[in-house]
């Protein structure tokens, strides 16, 4: 049977220096990325023959919807649940994997986005319901509006549009915590839940304070306007519409504010 | 009670909290529960919560709203629900449930779900297996995921929360909520008393392991499916938890009861659910009637096809119970050997057609996309223009920990009451997948996030009852009891590191779920599953040899951990296989050839499964027992096996008959039973002809 080739770019803890390996293991019908690394979880050992500890990666759902498995598969940030070998490597190519270059590297191919849920605390991203006891029905909302909403509200916080993105820096050495108050740009997933909370008829009721959130330093006004976010977003995400959206409430409200001062 | 014991703080000053191991529905709302009244909580997860489990519901929710006018009821949702089951859930509980489904999804929507709405702007819904009635609420085909949002939303609103002192000023540096995200439960903190006091947890990102105190504990740790091996599951989903608890005297019930799905795609990795939402939105399941077809599917003519599922059971013809559907798939395939072709092998496969082609692609792209990008995606075929390629695949465990309910005199169960969703181990409650209490021996679709969600609303509250009554709190025990604890669990771990034998861990799993999917799934005979039992005692035991793949310390150790999983699915293994062996009879999702038929006199009956021998595997047995005693607050409590059947009559179960699920309702249960039900809601087989496609 042919053998399916990888090269892997590992790295045994936080902060710590990377290297790549090498490994081949055997094809099988229906093979994804995670099958792959599955084979060499059961047999570590490179392509060289040398017996090595087995990769570790992040998966949860295989099916592309919770975006835990998020990594670089030939340089591209995708899931790798959903990245078929046969696509990959239909002549036996080698398939190299990375970590994700914008968020700490845990192990290997582990990445730590606390920084991403995080970010949904600083936006608030949720609906302020009085309770959850029952209170009767829920506004009525027409067909279109939900069409719109249930989109945007299918972001499964992978990282790819921050992966992508070029306002986003690589991570140093401080905690989400200092990033914030450093101002880091906060990204295309944070803001695209601005507009979806702001969107819902009761969510619109705390507008503002989403909006705060993301308006001055590292908020949505530092966006280049690249559209990477947008073309990498596995659930085709409308990012740029929600950035020109939330933008455009942005800029309102600073008018707003200063016509009030 | 010491004066202590509704204060937030211990009397050394510390914040009380309780412990929720879990973020899937069940535990976030339970969560949400203990929160809003005013208990701080720490939650637990082997992963950030919003990647739990629960986001692959695709389908949707049920709740009897009855927006179509077809006279559907919380009653008739009881009654089909129990009959769909086959009458092994106790029913009070189901009531409440059932009772409590529009309230819960109207609170969803409050969250902001974007549940489908109809030209009206009310929420749509949808039909699913079990049923003639519109009852599934659904958010496009990724439903399970917009509820997790929306409920780990709430709760990250709650983690911004300020926890205040009994005079309601805020103590600083204390949240609502904290969150452990990767870290993995390895063991219950018991007291010499018996009291669950807290857990022990590891640090999946440094191995570090921990005590956590907890005035109460929940688990709501999900489902066991990967026991299996390949399954609908995620990977996470290896019962490790369940497992763990029963081993330290926690009672698991009905084991034997796992759900396998009729409709899933073959994978390499995992079998990838295609969900019985797009039968409910007329799917059709067939294969050709010539076994030898070759042409492609959507080439066969239509009287060259066999849609046997609606041909025998021309009422809920592709929307009969996941049970039936999935022996009808497997006699199909296995036993009538009339799987279809397929091109790419160029031999018949263990397959048949799930089709939608039929269907305007408009009403697809509004209702499934989520679906059908998956088959796009994972079998590499446009589902709108071929029949899909399915397959049953294991897919849910009915059984679980087991758990207690208060009963109302009107047959519900009592709000509030510490007993409902408690295991026999005071302290420690359970909800959701990792509970056996609303489903019986089969679930029907949609009723799994509703019963989750049901599930942690009411075990909040007991939790939050059982706090207030807690003679002394965790936080004032002495801390040896949890350093003890902790110094156990690292010992255990550290001799997983040492562990040097020739067996593979991965390799032993397969092993272990090869045997179990073959002999312990659709057909159970009595002869295979002692076989089944013997390879297991065999896997036991070479799991003592296993030599360990990643020695690193100090830091994510996945070989480590694994071996751990392991050895507690082995443990939960026997459980299943034992009590299939044990169970002669068939009833919803088990099924003997050998004993076809359901025999009320002797198995209508909870199966009781206590863990016997030693933690972690090997030498160990299990103890069928017919009754439960455990101490709550003071007080005995005695439970035993006998299926509460006050609601719903016992009658025979054949989803042939139209209207076969809800029939109990146009007559009142005989003598005998408690609490008729109170009016006999409109005969829907008027009302629903009209929708049934
Ligand atoms: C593909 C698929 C589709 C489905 N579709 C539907 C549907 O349409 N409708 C329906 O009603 N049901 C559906 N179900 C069933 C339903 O999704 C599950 O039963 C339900 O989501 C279980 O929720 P839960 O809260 O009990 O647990 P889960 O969502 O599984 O969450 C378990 C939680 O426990 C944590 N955990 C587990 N073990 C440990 C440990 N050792 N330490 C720490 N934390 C731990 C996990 O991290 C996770 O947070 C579907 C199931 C599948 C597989
Ligand atoms: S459009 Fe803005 S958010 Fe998107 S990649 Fe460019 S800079 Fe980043
Ligand atoms: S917006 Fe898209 S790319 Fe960004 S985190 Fe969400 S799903 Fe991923
Ligand atoms: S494992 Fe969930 S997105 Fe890949």
């Amino acid at each position: 049977m042919r053998p399916v080739k990888l090269k892997i770019k590992r790295q045994d803890g936080p902060r710590q220096p990377s290297y790549w390996q090498s490994f081949s293991v055997p094809w099988q019908p229906h093979m994804n990325v995670i099958s792959a690394l599955m084979e060499i979880q059961k047999r570590p050992v490179t392509e060289g023959g040398e017996r090595v500890t087995p990769v570790v990666w992040e998966c949860v759902c295989l099916e592309e919807v919770c975006g835990s498995c998020t990594m670089l598969v030939n340089g591209r940030v995708r899931q790798s649940c959903s990245a078929m070998v046969d696509a990959l490597a239909s002549n036996g190519e080698t398939i190299t994997l990375e970590p994700m270059t914008k968020f700490p590297v845990v192990r290997d191919l582990v990445v730590d986005r606390s920084r991403m849920f995080d970010d949904l605390k600083r936006v608030r991203a949720w609906i302020q319901i009085d309770g959850s006891h029952a209170l009767g029905p829920g506004p009525r909302q027409s067909s279109e509006n939900q069409e719109v909403a249930y989109p945007l509200s299918r972001c499964m916080t992978c990282g790819c549009c921050l992966e992508a993105c070029p306002q986003i820096a690589k991570p140093g050495a401080e905690s989400a915590t200092a990033r914030t108050a450093r101002g880091d740009f906060v990204g295309a997933a944070a803001i695209n839940q601005v507009r979806l909370f702001n969107m819902n008829p009761s969510g619109q009721m705390h507008a503002a304070e989403r909006l705060d959130a993301v308006m001055g330093e590292g908020g949505v006004e530092d966006c280049g306007k690249a559209q990477n976010c947008a073309a990498v977003c596995p659930k085709e995400i409308p990012l740029v519409d929600s950035i020109a959206v939330v933008g455009r409430a942005a800029t309102k409200r600073m008018l707003l504010g200063w016509l009030l001062k | 009670m010491g004066a202590t014991s509704t204060s937030i703080r211990s009397q050394s000053g510390k914040v009380r909290r309780a412990i929720v191991v879990g973020g899937g529905l069940a535990g976030l709302t339970t969560v949400i529960k203990l929160c809003e009244a005013g208990v701080p909580v720490d939650v637990l997860s082997l992963v950030p919560v919003r990647r739990s489990h629960s986001v692959c519901a695709q389908g949707g929710i049920n709740a009897s709203v009855n927006t179509r006018g077809e006279g559907d009821s919380p009653q008739v949702h009881l009654e089909e629900t129990i009959y769909g089951g086959d009458f092994l859930a106790n029913q009070p509980p189901v009531k409440g449930m059932c009772d409590a489904a529009p309230n819960i999804v109207f609170m969803l929507d409050r969250m902001g779900v974007p549940f489908n709405r109809t030209p009206e702007g009310l929420l749509d819904f949808r039909r699913f297996g079990g049923t003639l009635f519109h009852r599934t609420a659904f958010a496009g085909a990724t439903t399970g995921q917009q509820l997790l949002y929306a409920l780990d939303e709430q709760v990250r609103r709650w983690e911004t929360v300020d926890v205040e002192d009994d005079k309601g000023a805020t103590i600083p540096g204390e949240k609502m909520v904290r969150k452990f995200e990767w870290w993995d439960f390895l063991s219950l903190v018991i007291d010499d008393a018996g009291l669950c006091r807290g857990i022990v947890a590891q640090d999946l990102k440094t191995m570090e392991v921990r005590a956590f105190p907890g005035d109460a504990v929940c688990l709501a740790t999900g489902g066991p499916g990967i026991l299996f091996g390949k399954s609908t599951n995620s990977v996470i989903n290896t019962g490790t938890a369940a497992s763990a608890a029963y081993q330290q005297g926690a009672c698991y019930a009905n084991g034997e009861f796992i759900q396998v799905h009729p409709t899933a795609i073959p994978g390499a990795d995992k079998l990838r659910l295609i969900s019985e939402s797009v039968r409910g939105e007329g799917g059709r399941i067939w294969v050709p009637r010539d076994p030898k077809e070759q042409r492609s599917g959507r080439d066969v003519p239509e009287n060259a096809r066999d849609y046997f599922l609606e041909e025998r059971y021309p009422a809920y013809g592709n929307l009969v119970p996941r049970d039936i559907a999935s022996r009808e798939l497997f006699r199909k395939c296995i036993h009538e050997r009339r799987g279809i072709y397929n091109p790419r092998s160029n031999k018949n496969e263990d397959e048949v057609y799930l089709d939608v082609t039929h269907l305007p692609r408009e009403v697809l792209k509004k209702k499934l996309a989520g679906v059908l990008e998956i088959y796009e995606k994972f079998a590499g075929e446009d589902p709108f223009t071929n029949p899909m390629r399915v397959f049953p695949a294991v897919h849910y465990s009915m059984g679980g920990l087991w758990v207690d309910f208060e009963r109302t005199a009107d047959g519900s169960v009592a709000l509030g009451s510490p007993r409902n969703q408690a295991t026999n181990i005071p302290g420690l409650y359970a909800a959701g997948e990792c509970d056996y209490q609303y489903h019986g021996a089969n679930r029907l679709g949609a009723n799994s996030l509703l019963s989750c969600i049901w599930a942690g609303t009411i075990a909040g509250p007991a939790m939050v009852t059982y706090r207030k009554n807690l003679a002394k709190s965790s936080w004032d025990c002495p801390s040896s009891l949890f350093e003890r604890a902790e110094k156990r669990d690292e010992k255990k771990f550290a001799a997983i590191l040492a562990m040097e034998g020739d067996e593979n861990a991965y390799a032993l799993h397969d092993e272990l779920a090869h045997v179990m999917l073959v002999d312990c799934t659709i057909e159970r005979k009595n002869a295979t599953l002692d076989a089944v039992l013997a390879k297991i005692e065999e896997i036991a035991d070479r799991s003592k040899r296993l030599g360990v793949t990643d020695r690193a310390t100090g830091k994510m150790n996945q070989g480590a951990q694994y071996v751990r999983h392991l050895r507690n699915m082995i443990v939960l293994a026997r459980v299943i296989a034992q009590g299939a062996r044990n169970r002669d009879e068939s009833r919803g999702a088990h099924y003997k050839p050998e004993a076809p038929a359901r025999d009320d006199a002797a198995w209508l009956r909870t199966t009781l499964a206590l863990h016997q021998g030693e933690v972690d595997g090997a030498a160990a047995a299990v103890r069928f027992v017919r009754e439960v005693d455990y101490p709550l607050l003071g007080a005995p409590v005695h439970a035993t096996d006998a299926v509460d059947v006050s609601l719903v009559r016992p009658r025979p179960r054949k989803y042939e008959a139209a209207d076969a699920a809800n029939r109990a309702s146009a007559r009142p249960p005989e003598a005998g039973a408690q609490n008729a039900p109170a009016a006999a809601p409109t005969n829907p087989r008027t009302g629903n002809r009209a929708n049934a496609r």
